[in-house]
């Protein structure tokens, strides 16, 4: 999760948020981190750039990127299948 | 069309990574950093807290930083918000960010430089940030021009609810940028000027930063 953390920081030019701030079960849209919907893109692009995967359904995406632990989970998932 | 019905309250001048406001040097900073650098570097010491910032592209950082500074000891703000608007112009549209965008789509297309693809979007930065909500307008011009910067604004003031108006020139390419914004209200203040294309040319040229 510290790497996501990176990830989607620098994905998302986040220059004055540091992974630590981060909680692994924090919101990261409206409250917490505050992402809006472009950002919620970019959280596409980055799982298509780092980890191959696409959201194949667009109703996922609210439960896939609630969190960073939920994100996490989603990619092991999806890692696990394609194996 | 001319008018001494509006006035030229503020002026703000960025050039050569120098800061003039209402023509005193605020701030210059050194010449080797790059535009992105320097953009950092004036957003930490005129502002702050507003992390949105970072996701602009360079022509919505410089008018955002130029409205910041010009705006940080007007009274505009409390004016309602559909009394303020914005007429702004440049050279190259959005042309820096539209090449780096087009780069992208080679690989991934970025959703976050593909929301800068238009020059008006710096308008938008500027009326999230203050609250505006008057009407705006953005051209395209080859040069910096003063009589339709003194006629439009005023035009614009004279026929519709505004009651002050940002105007003026914002321009990036590269490392090369410009940004000469200007405060015109109906009621004058500090150092106001009736507003005519001369009294801005003469903000607009008389501002230069040494080189």
């Amino acid at each position: 999760m510290a790497d996501l953390k990176k990830q989607i920081i620098e994905q998302l030019n986040l220059q004055e948020v540091t992974p630590e701030s981060i909680g692994n079960d924090e919101p990261l849209f409206k409250e917490g981190l505050g992402l809006d919907s472009i950002d919620a893109l970019e959280l596409i692009v980055l799982l298509q750039q780092h980890y191959n995967i696409r959201i194949a359904n667009p109703e996922q995406g609210p439960e896939v990127f609630y969190s960073i632990r939920s994100m996490a989970e989603f990619i092991v998932a999806q890692q696990t299948a394609k194996a | 069309m001319n008018s001494a019905e509006a006035y030229i309250t503020g002026s703000c001048i960025i050039r050569h990574h120098g800061i003039r406001l209402n023509g005193a040097l605020l701030w210059e900073a050194d010449r080797s950093m790059d535009l992105q650098e320097w953009l950092r570097a004036g957003y930490d010491r005129f502002s702050g807290q507003y992390p949105k910032f970072h996701k602009m592209d360079a022509l919505s950082k410089l008018g955002w930083l130029a409205a910041e500074v010009l705006l940080k000891h007007a009274p505009v703000q409390a004016l309602p918000p559909e009394t303020v608007g914005m007429v702004l112009s440049n050279r190259s549209g959005s042309l820096d960010t539209d090449i780096r965008y087009y780069a992208t789509v080679k690989d991934i297309a970025s959703p976050a430089l593909f929301v800068y693809t238009l020059p008006n979007i710096v308008m938008g930065e500027i009326c999230i940030r203050h609250g505006f909500k008057g009407e705006n307008i953005f051209f395209v011009s080859e040069n910096f021009d003063a009589e339709l910067m003194s006629s439009y604004p005023v035009q614009l003031l004279a026929t519709t609810p505004l009651q002050a108006c940002l105007c003026g020139w914002v321009e990036v390419m590269g490392d090369d940028y410009e940004v000469a914004l200007f405060l015109l209200e109906k009621t004058p203040r500090g150092m106001a000027r009736p507003v005519t294309a001369e009294a801005l040319n003469e903000l607009y040229s008389n501002n230069e930063i040494s080189t």
